[in-house]
């Protein structure tokens, strides 16, 4: 593992992981584009936005590793962070709808010509620049872990209690969100989107390219987590996961370390709900509903935490099966699915597949040289020269 | 001779008074009634004045048809007919049906809004000597509000008759509010109205006392003003213990959910994150009993708490012990992962009871002795609150009874404080994790038998105190009983004060705001545990 740091950024698992990324981001909006519906080679548009949609999850389970993986802070919460970032692209998004909406008005959204609202609320000055909303996307989720993160972690709130209040503060935003009088469109949240940079949001090529977009993104965030978790400041955070006291009695600010990395997370987090939104095609106070920040902790659960790898594919299946079985006869039978998945992770697989994938590998590896040592231990050894 | 001479004098005149009396009502309402024929607002407001004060038996009939559009009238043929609401027609004056053909010229007698007004008044003066006790009630308070001076000998003569003590003080009341707007009252009398009314004490007192017209001699004015005021100050008071009584009550369910947290999560250290869901399974429970007992014999109806509160705990309880004996005991000392597998347990057992059940809200019924309202002063308090205020009390006793005065108790108060000098003293310390899970889980179960009284049965039902009862523990202290008691009715009590003031989200809203801010001052809640269990 020693060397040059780009190498043991790059390891051989992160090279593999990259290049499928790669090939992926290229080939399926090229499928998608260069085939007819009626060619066996085409994807589907729908899949596309599908498949678009669960990398938007699996950079969320990506920033929820980063943080519970790496540090040891479990953040029921970080829904939240997904959907602040979602709404400031939304209200992007509503802003670029202009006089189409039903209501025709040029400055404000339908919700508030419905609410007689007399003139666009000062929260929402800017956001037809995309410039500033891409500012917000990052700036508002990572503002909000910032305050959160630099209360909690001063006073050391860790463990559950930092889990419960997490999951507190976006059940608050829930609730916020739901109101009409917010200025986000309440129970309803933002949608009827039109447009994105000009192009429309449900045009086949948009679509195709917001699935480039997100694999770009996912990748960047690994590449961002990777450097981190290698690094030195990577060293002190899983110090801080393992034995926080005794970390801060060697002399590191435990709390700024867990500071600085809840807020990248939130921010990556808020990425990746600004580029879910477009490709959904809605935004609603939903998304801060608790269970769903839950789900997205046994994404990460299900792939192996600590491992980059694999809240990605722990995503990326546990999302899959949830569409397979939610649209089926089963549908009933989803949650239990779910809530078995929960336990059975938790007691039978803690480390996840990726995780228990590694540990055999190093188990093997460990036996084979066990094995070697043995064999030569076993033949009768030259004797050292005296 | 003589005698007999003055006792037929007697009876011939009292004959003769009764039948003029009867020829004055007749002709009363037929005299009311030409003034319907007569197309203008005034000439119909005189009738309708004359027909409630005519004391005709079918006054109010006449005037329900009035106010309803019904009634008509031919001025050729110089009558008022009722048309019933299947278009037939009846003469007004007589009740029988119009003879002949419909006459021609007909045409419904025309009213206003002010009319209706005075109908409505009219109508109120009449249903004052209605024989049900509870229409002579509304009505009293009609006229409190429309302060219609014509109903005053109405009102005198009810009054006269009222025995209903109640009925009797809403109907001074609402002739005080009569004299207070009369121009024809002397002051002294309208001042006094003005005291009367001032001892009603309420918001529709405050109304009659603001809306004097300006022209009121400056004296009364005052007399209502000073009146308004001390009513206020009085309202407040009581809107004060309302908000009180509103917030014990919320405290006392945020209690009762969160009693059995503070056991699991305060004693234990585990989140439980399916707590909620053994609330649900408790109000299930509530569902089945009811609906044997629906079935089988409906006459112990009023029983089915009292026989779904052992059963709720023994269900809960028992299904407690299987969560710790199959996955929690496995995680001890993992309190995230534990977190994980029970939250993923309560989506399951959420999911089985709505596969059994169904997704709907059940029906559970409350039991006589639960249903109804008293009043305290201008306080509404229900039975089915109050009941449960009391029954967590009881429950909330007897748990610290139990912690303190049994063996299990005392196992469990050892195996909090220092678990490995516990076991090395002989206790069972595994033994004691699952019957400590499952006491916690079977007070859940109590707590859903309560809650089924006053929420909605359903498979969330869970969901919806589990954030709720673990700010409750976490504010009061973990580990500590009186900390969760507590910090239920403090969360309670802010939560319905800040209430008028933010609207119910809001409230809810700054509740999770201040408790997220409480916990970095205090992490370790209100009542902290000191020393080594804290670091545990």
């Amino acid at each position: 593992m020693a060397g040059h740091p780009l190498l043991r950024m790059l390891d051989r698992g992160a090279l593999i992981f990259l290049a499928v990324l790669g090939v992926i981001a290229v080939l399926v909006p090229f499928l998608n584009l260069a085939f007819p519906p009626s060619s066996a080679l085409h994807v589907p548009t729908y899949l596309v936005a599908l498949f678009g949609k669960y990398l938007c999850y699996a950079l969320l389970a990506l920033s929820i590793d980063l943080i519970w993986g790496y540090c040891g802070i479990l953040s029921l919460g970080h829904g939240a962070f997904f959907a602040l970032g979602g709404y400031a692209m939304g209200m992007y998004l509503m802003r670029q709808i202009g006089t189409r909406g039903v209501y025709a008005h040029p400055e404000l959204p339908d919700f508030m010509v419905f609410l007689n609202w007399p003139e666009l609320p000062v929260f929402w000055y800017g956001f037809q620049h995309f410039p500033y909303a891409l500012l917000m996307i990052v700036l508002v989720p990572g503002a909000l872990a910032f305050v959160f993160g630099w209360f909690a972690f001063r006073s050391r709130v860790t463990g559950v209690y930092l889990s419960i209040i997490t999951q507190a503060m976006t059940y608050a935003l829930l609730l916020a969100f739901f109101r009409n009088d917010f200025g986000f469109g309440g129970n309803n949240g933002l949608t009827d989107f039109k447009d994105i940079l000009g192009f429309n949001v449900q045009a086949q090529g948009t679509r195709a390219a917001l699935f480039f977009v997100s694999c770009v993104a996912l990748a960047l965030g690994f590449l961002v987590c990777r450097a981190l978790v290698t690094s030195k400041f990577g060293k002190v955070l899983v110090a801080v996961r393992d034995a926080e006291p005794r970390t801060r009695f060697l002399g590191y600010r435990a709390e700024s370390y867990k500071l600085f990395v809840f807020t990248l997370s939130a921010c990556m987090a808020g990425v990746a709900g600004a580029l879910y939104v477009p490709q959904v095609g809605i935004i609603n106070p939903s998304e801060f509903s608790p269970a769903n920040s839950i789900e997205a902790v046994i994404w990460v659960a299900v792939g192996g935490r600590g491992t980059l790898i694999g809240p990605v594919i722990g995503a990326l299946l546990v999302n899959y099966g949830k569409t397979t079985f939610t649209s089926g006869a089963l549908a009933p039978y989803w949650l239990f699915v779910l809530g078995s998945l929960f336990i059975l992770v938790t007691l039978l697989l803690p480390r996840g597949i990726v995780g228990t994938w590694r540990h055999w590998r190093a188990q093997r590896s460990a036996q084979a040289s066990a094995d070697r040592a043995a064999t030569a231990a076993a033949e009768p050894a030259p004797r050292p020269a005296e | 001779m003589r005698f007999v001479k003055d006792r037929l004098g007697a009876f011939l005149l009292a004959l003769m008074l009764v039948l003029a009396g009867s020829a004055a009502h007749a002709a009363g309402l037929d005299e009311a009634l030409e003034h319907f024929l007569i197309d203008d607002f005034g000439e119909v407001e005189t009738g309708i004045g004359k027909v409630a004060a005519s004391g005709d038996s079918r006054a109010a009939m006449v005037l329900e048809a009035l106010k309803e559009d019904r009634l008509h009238y031919s001025p050729e043929k110089k009558s008022v007919y009722i048309k019933d609401k299947a278009g037939k027609l009846f003469s007004a004056a007589t009740g029988q049906a119009a003879e002949g053909d419909t006459p021609a010229d007909l045409a419904a007698v025309d009213t206003n809004n002010r009319l209706r007004g005075v109908i409505d008044a009219a109508i109120g003066g009449l249903s004052l000597l209605a024989p049900s006790p509870a229409r002579r009630y509304e009505s009293a308070q009609a006229v409190f509000k429309s302060r219609d001076e014509g109903v005053l000998p109405a009102l005198d003569a009810a009054l006269a008759k009222e025995t209903d003590t109640r009925i009797k003080r809403a109907m001074n009341e609402a002739r005080a509010a009569v004299i207070l707007y009369s121009e024809g009252a002397s002051e002294a009398e309208r001042i006094d109205a003005v005291a009367a009314i001032r001892v009603r004490g309420d918001q529709e007192a405050v109304n009659a006392l603001a809306g004097l017209p300006a022209d009121t001699p400056p004296a009364i004015k005052n007399a209502a003003r000073d009146a308004i005021a001390g009513i206020h100050s009085q309202l407040a008071v009581w809107t004060a213990a309302q908000n009180a009584w509103y917030g014990i009550s919320l405290g006392s369910v945020l209690l009762l959910a969160a009693i059995g947290l503070a056991i699991t999560f305060g004693v234990m250290g585990v989140i439980n994150m399916a707590h909620g869901e053994m609330v649900m399974l408790g109000a299930y429970v509530t569902y089945i009993v009811q609906d044997l007992i629906r079935q089988h014999n409906p006459a112990l109806f009023d029983y089915s708490l009292l026989m779904a509160v052992p059963l709720a705990f023994l269900v809960a309880g028992a299904i407690g012990i299987l969560i710790e004996q199959g996955i929690i005991r496995f995680l001890y000392g993992r309190p995230l992962e534990t977190l994980l597998a029970t939250w993923g347990l309560s989506l399951v057992l959420q999911q089985a009871v709505r596969t059994a059940f169904g997704p709907t809200n059940k029906e559970v019924g409350n039991p006589s002795w639960m249903s109804g309202a008293f009043e305290v002063g201008h306080l509404t308090i229900t039975y089915n609150r109050l009941w449960i205020v009391v029954f967590t009390l009881v429950v909330f006793v007897a748990l610290l009874g139990l912690l303190r005065f049994t063996r299990l108790g005392l196992e469990m108060r050892a195996v909090t404080q220092n678990r490995s000098m516990a076991a090395s003293m002989g206790i069972r310390t595994a033994r004691v994790d699952a019957l400590t899970f499952g006491l916690g889980s079977g007070i859940a179960g109590i707590a859903g038998v309560a809650l089924s009284q006053i929420d909605n049965v359903s498979p969330n039902l869970g969901q919806s105190y589990i954030i709720d009862s673990f700010m409750v523990v976490v504010f009061g202290g973990v580990g500590n009983l009186w900390g969760t008691l507590v910090g239920a009715f403090t969360l309670g009590i802010a939560n319905k004060f800040l209430e008028p003031y933010a609207g119910a989200v809001l409230a809810k809203i700054a509740i999770l705001v201040i408790i997220i801010l409480f916990i970095q001052k205090r992490p370790r809640g209100l009542f902290a545990l000191k020393g080594r269990a804290v670091e545990a």
